[in-house]
């Protein structure tokens, strides 16, 4: 780790202003992915603005057929919460399957979504269950907010403060989990809300993204039917020593179809 | 029974220490004025090096010293060596290239060192190490196991023309083809034995101190054999007389192999702490054991059966191209012959064996002994061989090794290859294995699991091993540069409590408890006034360490004789102080007495008296306190039969171990508990070689499965509860009865695995590790053949 200018904030007004004057500051949520890529000097940022100690960014509440979560909730708080368990089950197993009892009790949502690793689980549901990601500048729809590997529509200075989900009907997640780091090889997540069914895919492609072939061959209905059919564009795949692009393909279709029964 | 005694599941009394937090591992060790090191590591597989330009580093705060490989050489410290002769088909001894401890003019590997930094704080060390600046002329790099030796390949070593280490063929190679002329059938196979890295759970490291008042070079190391290390750093590496290096092993945190050789960095550390006159600290990270740690494990054979009509092995052939890295580590010439040819014949009677083993060198870490260490190996070759000879003939499984088995009544067994096993009885062992798992009723599971979409498969393996290692005659025959017999020394105080000093090394075994049993049941003195002693240099005697399963099969065996000599010159003291005979002198639960009477004396008494001899025997000398040697005369041979048992999930390839039995003929037990222990550990890291572990390094040899984000290990919830029994034989030529135990579960799982996985797919093989991808693409296409 090299040396860098440790900044403890305690209110998202002060985050802000510690970002824009750092010569090239970040954010630290849980830190479970900033603090190992600095120990292996992969990252050296000048600043680090450690938002724990932000008291308005944590808590879980449902309001107007939301449930709205704090983007500072560790993924503990959400797997253990009785409201999230109660509006969203899926979205609390998917929390209680994150990682390892460390990264859950320092890991939180809104550090996750922001990070935007390809193969995180988060992605999945916040685009699935068309969740809005509110920030301390605005709300962005969840389409709208993972834009690429590592990439987000966040500016620079701009910190997201809770995520707005609206109850669906049914929803579940199905992750294929990388058997070395546990992170998703292939996750979806499907979810029907209001009369749509929408389908959430991680770990295939350099982006969480809607798997909008596969949500037409459900035709907004909870049946996997279709699925077998739909033809997914095997060169947009991730490859690695783990999982092929091929084999990646096929396992979304096999956990669409599977997250599908699920929900039934 | 004495209820600490042999036989006892005693809790291990070093966990007191382990669970509270005080173990006391090189890293937890701290001295007055310690500077940190940092390795300056090739990030190139395979490059010349130019110039190294240090100015920048040295000039860096808090930088001490900055040292090379011309330093090193100056010095005249190194090379590294290998200790095992193999003789090649030439005639010549194997290629042996210099292995410098810090590169000269070249780098072989991903992690090959280059340069050592050292400063005043570890973050100091490391920030100055970004400043080496290294001038490299990347050459291209040799990788791949198969083609190592391929010509046009470029040559890593000068001395080492088609990067051939050794040709070693070894057997009745025309006997054999004529069997194979004249058989019924031939069973042929291709496989893999993937490499693997040997993570144990604490990183390498090394304290060096250097006292300028004593000349005398202090080394802490994470080592499994301080006495070893001490030997070869003396005699080999020059780094300082025997009588002068003091080499502790404190607390291990695990070795599985990784810790039995001499690396670079210890050679390095004891070498500069004496150099810059400070205690010099060196504490790998993960990064770095993935690095440059010794790996096991990668061969790459074909394998071939002779069988007459009725499936009785006629003769066997095998060809094997073994990687043994960039350079040779201390034993790496010998696991890939020795330890892996010998054990061809597995528990079978097959008459002719003929192998030819290539040793090839490539641009990757260093090979080595990796827990098994060629058994493993062998077994697999031999144990998947089988089950395709049964199904080329027709055959169950079982009924095929049945047919084939080494009678109870040929013990002790000569084979073709070398080795004499002891004792077995291995239809004992396969009925007891196929009891505990049920195999009978295995079809009516298999159909329940079809209902639910699954594939069940069931799969054997019957191993046998060769550990206790080993008659000192046996290993210099073969080349090796040591004796391997085993020392103890067990001492009274003179208020009667014990310590028990030995040669081996306990890095999570259980020693401390195991060999107080030990004492505790040959001497009748309670269990917690027994301490055992092990891993410094300045406290025990000379010792060969702790691998190839040798501990109490060997250590053990000195452990008892010591205790016997105490018995002998306990009985002339009882005999003198109770006005006795010494012929009528009895000893038994720790009381020595007189037959017929109930005059006695507690051996706590006779060794006080042996302290304060005011009335004593004339020609005994004072002092309770023996010590012996242990040679043994034969290796020891574990065996058993373990029984997997997976569901293959067809649609995503994912393979879920559902029951494992296991039944080992270990000999005597000396702690069960701790024994289930070694097995329960020993399965997982098999099962781990077959499903998970897959050392990988891409075409420029750069390590693809460098941290655990890529390289999986096997967790709990890999693993199911498993079903373990044992099938005891009394091997004749062990003084305890005891058998090695803790590398018998890495050696039996794989082909229990990957035959169990075949099973299930109905797939002649499948390579290690067994991933869900390559799962899946073998199901397809069994499902595309069979529609």
């Amino acid at each position: 780790m090299y040396e860098f200018n440790y900044r403890k904030v305690a209110s998202v007004a002060a985050a802000t202003e510690a970002m824009q004057q750092a010569e090239d500051g970040k954010f630290m949520a849980g830190g479970q992915t900033m603090l190992p890529t600095m120990k292996h000097r992969l990252a050296s940022p000048s600043d680090l603005i450690d938002l724990g100690g932000v008291a308005e960014l944590t808590g879980i509440s449902v309001e107007n057929e939301n449930l709205i979560v704090g983007a500072m909730t560790t993924h503990a708080a959400v797997a253990a919460s009785a409201e999230v368990q109660q509006a969203i089950p899926a979205l609390a197993r998917l929390a209680g399957n994150i990682g390892d009892p460390a990264v859950r009790n320092r890991g939180t949502l809104g550090g996750s979504i922001a990070n935007h690793d390809p193969a995180a689980d988060y992605p999945a549901a916040v685009i699935a269950l068309g969740a809005t990601v509110q920030t301390s500048k605005r709300a962005i729809s969840a389409e709208e907010f993972f834009t690429g590997m590592f990439e987000t529509a966040l500016e620079d200075d701009e910190i997201v403060t809770s995520v707005s989900f609206p109850l669906p009907e049914a929803a579940a997640y199905m992750k294929f989990e990388n058997p070395a780091s546990r992170y998703a090889i292939v996750g979806v997540f499907v979810a029907k809300t209001g009369g749509e069914v929408r389908v959430g895919v991680t770990g295939a492609t350099a982006c969480a993204h809607r798997g909008l072939r596969l949500e037409a061959a459900l035709g907004g209905e909870l049946d996997a039917g279709g699925i077998d059919a739909v033809e997914l564009p095997v060169e947009q795949m991730n490859s690695d020593i783990h999982a092929s692009a091929e084999y990646r393909a096929h396992l979304v279709k096999v956990m669409t179809k599977r997250a599908v029964e699920a929900c039934q | 029974m004495n209820e600490n005694g042999i036989g006892a599941s005693v809790r291990r009394k070093e966990d007191q220490r382990f669970l509270i937090g005080k173990g006391n591992y090189t890293d937890d060790i701290n001295v007055a004025g310690q500077t940190h090191a940092v390795f300056v590591r090739s990030p190139h597989a395979h490059a010349e090096i130019k110039g190294i330009d240090c100015s920048d580093a040295l000039a860096a705060p808090g930088v001490v010293a900055v040292l090379t490989g011309d330093d090193l050489a100056a010095d005249g410290i190194g090379p590294l060596i290998c200790g095992v002769t193999v003789t090649s088909d030439d005639g010549e001894p194997h290629r042996a290239p210099a292995h410098p401890a810090l590169a000269q003019g070249k780098v072989n590997y991903v992690g090959d060192h280059v340069a050592i930094v050292i400063a005043e704080t570890r973050a100091q060390a490391r920030d100055a190490a970004e400043l080496v600046d290294v001038d490299y002329n990347v050459l291209p790099a040799v990788v791949d196991t198969s083609s190592a030796a391929d010509s046009g390949q470029p040559q890593i070593h000068e001395v080492a023309p088609d990067n051939v280490c050794y040709n070693w063929p070894f057997g009745d190679k025309d006997g054999v083809e004529a069997a194979f002329a004249g058989a019924h059938k031939v069973s042929k196979l291709d496989l893999v034995n993937n490499r693997m890295v040997t993570n144990p759970m604490e990183p390498r490291a090394a304290l060096g101190e250097y006292n300028p008042g004593t000349d005398e070079i202090t080394l802490h190391l994470t080592t499994q054999n301080p006495h070893v290390h001490r030997l070869v750093l003396s005699a080999f590496n020059q780094l300082a007389p025997e009588h002068k290096l003091r080499v502790v092993g404190p607390d291990v945190g695990g070795g599985f192999g990784a810790k039995i050789f001499v690396y670079a960095e210890e050679l390095v550390v004891g070498w500069a702490c004496r150099k810059i006159k400070r205690p010099v600290k060196w504490n790998g990270d993960r990064s770095e054991a993935f690095l440059a740690d010794a790996h096991g494990r990668d061969h790459v054979s074909t394998a071939e059966m002779a069988m007459d009509e009725n499936g009785k092995f006629l003769a066997m052939r095998v060809q094997t191209q073994a990687n043994l890295g960039a350079y040779l580590s201390t034993f790496s010439t010998m696991v890939p012959s020795y330890l892996y040819a010998f054990l061809l014949a597995g528990q079978y009677s097959t008459p002719l064996i003929y192998s030819e083993v290539k040793a090839v060198f490539t641009n990757t870490a260093p090979v080595d002994a990796c827990r098994g260490a060629g058994r493993p190996e062998a077994t697999y070759l031999v144990e998947r061989l089988v089950d395709i000879c049964a199904a080329d003939m027709g055959l169950d499984p079982a009924e095929i090794r049945r047919r084939n088995f080494i009678p109870v009544d040929a013990f002790p067994y000569q084979t073709p290859v070398v080795q004499c096993y002891d004792s077995g009885d291995y239809p004992a062992a396969l009925d007891k294995a196929m009891e505990l798992a049920d195999y009978s009723g295995f079809s009516a599971r298999a159909e329940e699991a079809k209902s639910r979409g699954k594939l069940r498969g069931i799969g054997l393996s019957s191993y046998v091993e060769a550990c206790g290692i080993a008659p000192s005659a046996a290993v210099g025959q073969l080349g090796a540069g040591v004796g391997l017999w085993e020392s103890a020394q067990v001492r009274f105080n003179p208020t009667g409590n014990v310590q028990v000093f030995t040669g081996t090394h306990s890095h999570g075994q259980g020693h401390e408890t195991t060999f107080a049993q030990l004492v505790c049941d040959q001497l009748g003195v309670p269990i917690e006034n027994i301490e055992v002693i092990h891993g410094d240099t300045a406290k025990t005697q000379f010792g060969m360490g702790t691998y190839g399963s040798r501990s109490l099969a060997v250590g053990g065996v000195a452990i008892a004789r010591a205790c016997d000599k105490l018995i002998a010159k306990g009985k002339k003291i009882a005999a003198h102080a109770l006005e006795a005979a010494e012929g009528d002198i009895e000893f038994a639960d720790g009381n020595f007495s007189v037959a017929g009477t109930d005059k006695a004396m507690n051996i706590a008494e006779v060794a006080f008296t042996a302290y304060v001899p005011h009335s004593y025997p004339e020609g005994v000398e004072p002092g309770f306190d023996e010590n012996a040697f242990f040679d043994p005369t034969n290796f020891s041979f574990p065996a058993g039969t373990h029984i997997c048992e997976v569901e293959v999930d067809p649609d995503t390839g994912v393979v879920e171990v559902v029951k494992y039995s296991a039944v080992d003929d270990f000999g005597k037990l000396i702690n069960p508990m701790i024994v289930e222990g070694q097995v329960h550990g020993g399965i997982a890291h098999g099962v781990g070689q077959a499903l998970l572990e897959g050392c990988s390094y891409d075409s420029e040899g750069q390590l693809i499965t460098a941290s655990y984000m890529d390289y999986a290990m096997p967790r709990a919830d890999n693993l199911p509860c498993f079903d373990i029994d044992y099938a005891p034989t009394n091997p004749p030529d062990n003084p305890l009865g005891v058998k090695g135990c803790g590398e018998a579960g890495a050696i039996g799982a794989p082909p229990a695995v990957i035959n169990a996985i075949s099973n299930a797919l109905g797939v002649r093989h499948i390579d290690m590790p067994a991933t869900p991808e390559t799962v899946w693409r073998a199901a397809q296409q069994a499902a595309a053949v069979s529609s």
